[in-house]
């Protein structure tokens, strides 16, 4: 049906950084055919809107001009001997938001778990090739884990609180650091839960168990705890997956704030999340980084097909 | 066509698998009631023409008097203590013994084991547990204290007995600590992997896993392992009345014999006493006590566990 192809031009003076069928309706958007060959007038898809983004993140964002956080070079991974990453090159600009999407199984959260080793855990895992986080390869066997994890924090899909006061929870990494100076941790445990927007609703209880807090306060607790360890890049693991909306949207906002100061990778199964939250877009399929460019481009001009069929739902 | 009526024998059947099973499960709560009502009956009130042992010596000098001396006629004293002391003193031996070896046994196949290492690890921790406790006294008379006691202690000119509560305790605690081993590394296992890979993203060594996430997460049943281990070890028979040897002595050296209450029970069921006199009667009254120190231990790690499990999602 012609619906399901339907590409359309939006009207230049609409302004438009969305578009729905009510815009279509409305006569903002020329919805008629385009022949596939002109490209000269920005394209967007009707079949995906792409939401406006949240606060502090530029979709359109020049990433060539930053320094890299993340460089990735022709990065391979074997789960034994089935190889789940092929020939990755990837690099995630300082102080922005990388989000990587793609369907189930498409080695997106393998990616993300090189970044800070954490395949190292699993037995019979290989990775070859570069990963330079600052500079340094972290795939170099004599790189110390303990500190490029500290350096490269990581928030889970399940918040996962450890079974103790929200207080020592926020405490750990700094605890295990070595530092034991009370009065340093608590101005700590107080600043990283402000900047995970979680202080007010917790000054009053830090002392009790970190369990009894909803799912979405467990979260940002986790996103705290992870500050905690004063790291420079913070990965992300659909943080917002097993939230509500209104959890979901403040973890987005947090998103947006924090990487002001922090370089973000997320990995998410909601692409319009993905389109809120992120600078830059890495689309992920069988192992394969198929394309990666700025988010806006990703969402309404990808230059390549699955790309576009992912996104605009054909399939996934 | 089937017939869709229930057959008599199909239900015939199953009402006979089920009264087999009520029975077994019946079994354990009888066998139970029944040794309860036979120590009563010795030791609190006696029916008939026998005279229970409480009947004949007051709870108050049972619980008061320092001395055992279990003779019938004159100058016999019934005063649990020293028993008691012996009892506590080789289990306290023991948990020194146990409870670090275990818990370490259990941190180790648990968090640092290959898989590999610990499918032979722990059926060999197991076969320990198998070894008939006999043995184990006879080591610790024949081996641990003329090999390794007594010389150790000749060195700071410290005197070992041949019977001491200290090698009773060393073999008592290396015989629960498979079960400690056991209990805590299924406790320890079942904290859910996200909080080690949580810990382990903040930075945290191994060993920082272990003893600030995955130990306090299992708190309580390593805790209640710990007590059935003490539970254990409280109602060790045969290691402790060989090893310990049959002096009831008021004393927290170590190094000296001690009597404990299962030693005692062993002594008096198979010393020459008649079955009816008070030496052999008080048999019961010592065993109402264990069998009340090792429920109440029992149903306190019990509570434990129910009490501060951590419940994940």
């Amino acid at each position: 049906m012609a619906f399901a192809a339907l590409r359309c031009r939006v009207l230049p003076e609409a302004g438009l950084d969305r578009c729905e069928m009510s815009d279509v309706a409305a006569g903002r958007v020329d919805w008629r055919p385009v022949a596939e060959d002109s490209s000269s007038m920005p394209e967007i898809n009707s079949r995906i809107s792409v939401p406006p983004s949240v606060r502090g993140v530029d979709r359109n964002l020049d990433t060539s001009s930053h320094a890299a956080a993340i460089d990735v070079r022709k990065m391979n991974f074997y789960y034994g001997e089935h190889q789940v990453l092929f020939d990755i090159s990837l690099m995630v600009p300082e102080r922005s938001v990388t989000a990587l999407i793609g369907p189930s199984g498409c080695g997106k959260s393998t990616f993300l778990r090189t970044l800070n080793r954490m395949n190292d855990l699993v037995e019979g895992t290989k990775c070859t090739g570069e990963c330079l986080v600052e500079g340094q390869n972290i795939m170099d066997p004599s790189v110390d884990v303990v500190l490029l994890r500290k350096h490269v924090g990581m928030v889970f899909q399940k918040s996962t609180p450890f079974p103790k006061s929200i207080f020592e929870n926020v405490a750990y990494g700094p605890r295990v650091a070595g530092e034991k100076n009370r009065s340093v941790l608590a101005d700590l445990v107080e600043s990283c839960l402000r900047k995970a927007a979680l202080w007010d609703e917790v000054r009053d209880r830090l002392q009790t168990s970190a369990m009894a807090l909803s799912g979405g306060q467990q979260q940002r607790l986790c996103i705290a705890r992870t500050l905690a360890t004063n790291p420079r890049i913070i990965l992300m693991d659909e943080p917002a997956s097993a939230l509500d909306p209104a959890s979901t949207d403040r973890i987005e906002n947090l998103i947006g704030e924090l990487c002001a100061n922090y370089t973000i990778v997320i990995v998410t199964h909601n692409m319009q999340q993905a389109s809120r939250v992120s600078h830059q877009t890495a689309f992920f399929f069988k192992g394969h980084l198929v394309e990666c460019g700025p988010t806006m481009k990703i969402f309404t001009s990808p230059s390549e097909k699955q790309t576009e069929d992912y996104i605009t739902g054909r399939f996934g | 066509m089937p017939s869709w009526a229930t057959q008599r024998i199909h239900r015939r059947h199953e009402t006979f698998i089920r009264w087999t099973l009520f029975v077994c499960a019946a079994l354990s709560v009888l066998t139970t009631a029944a040794i309860i009502i036979v120590l009563l009956s010795n030791a609190v009130y006696a029916p008939g023409a026998k005279v229970a042992f409480f009947e004949r010596v007051s709870l108050r000098e049972f619980l008061t008097s320092t001395h055992w001396k279990p003779r019938d006629g004159e100058g016999g004293q019934f005063g649990i203590w020293p028993l008691l002391s012996g009892t506590f003193l080789v289990a306290f031996v023991a948990s020194l013994v146990s409870v670090p070896a275990g818990l370490g046994a259990a941190i180790y196949m648990s968090e640092y084991a290959h898989p590999r290492e610990r499918e032979w690890l722990k059926p060999v921790l197991e076969i320990l547990a198998g070894i008939p406790s006999v043995v184990f006294g006879f080591f610790a008379l024949k081996f641990i204290t003329p090999w390794v006691l007594k010389p150790l202690f000749h060195l700071v000119g410290m005197d070992v007995s041949v019977f001491n509560s200290l090698s009773a305790g060393i073999v008592v605690g290396i015989m629960v600590t498979p079960l400690i081993a056991s209990l805590s590394e299924d406790v320890i296992r079942s904290v859910p992997g996200s909080l080690r890979e949580a810990a382990f993203a903040l930075g945290s060594t191994r060993f920082d896993v272990s003893a600030r996430v995955v130990v306090p997460a299992a708190l309580s049943g390593i805790l209640a392992s710990f007590l059935l281990a003490f539970s254990r070890a409280v109602g060790e028979t045969m290691a402790v009345a060989i090893a310990a040897g049959g002096s009831p002595l008021l004393t927290v050296n170590p190094l000296r014999g001690s009597q404990t209450m299962t030693g005692f029970m062993v002594h008096a069921s198979t010393g020459d006493s008649a079955a009816d006199s008070i030496s052999r009667m008080s048999m019961y009254a010592v065993g109402i006590t264990l069998f009340v120190i090792t429920l109440g231990i029992n149903l306190l790690s019990g509570w434990i566990l129910r009490r501060f499990r951590e419940v994940y999602q």
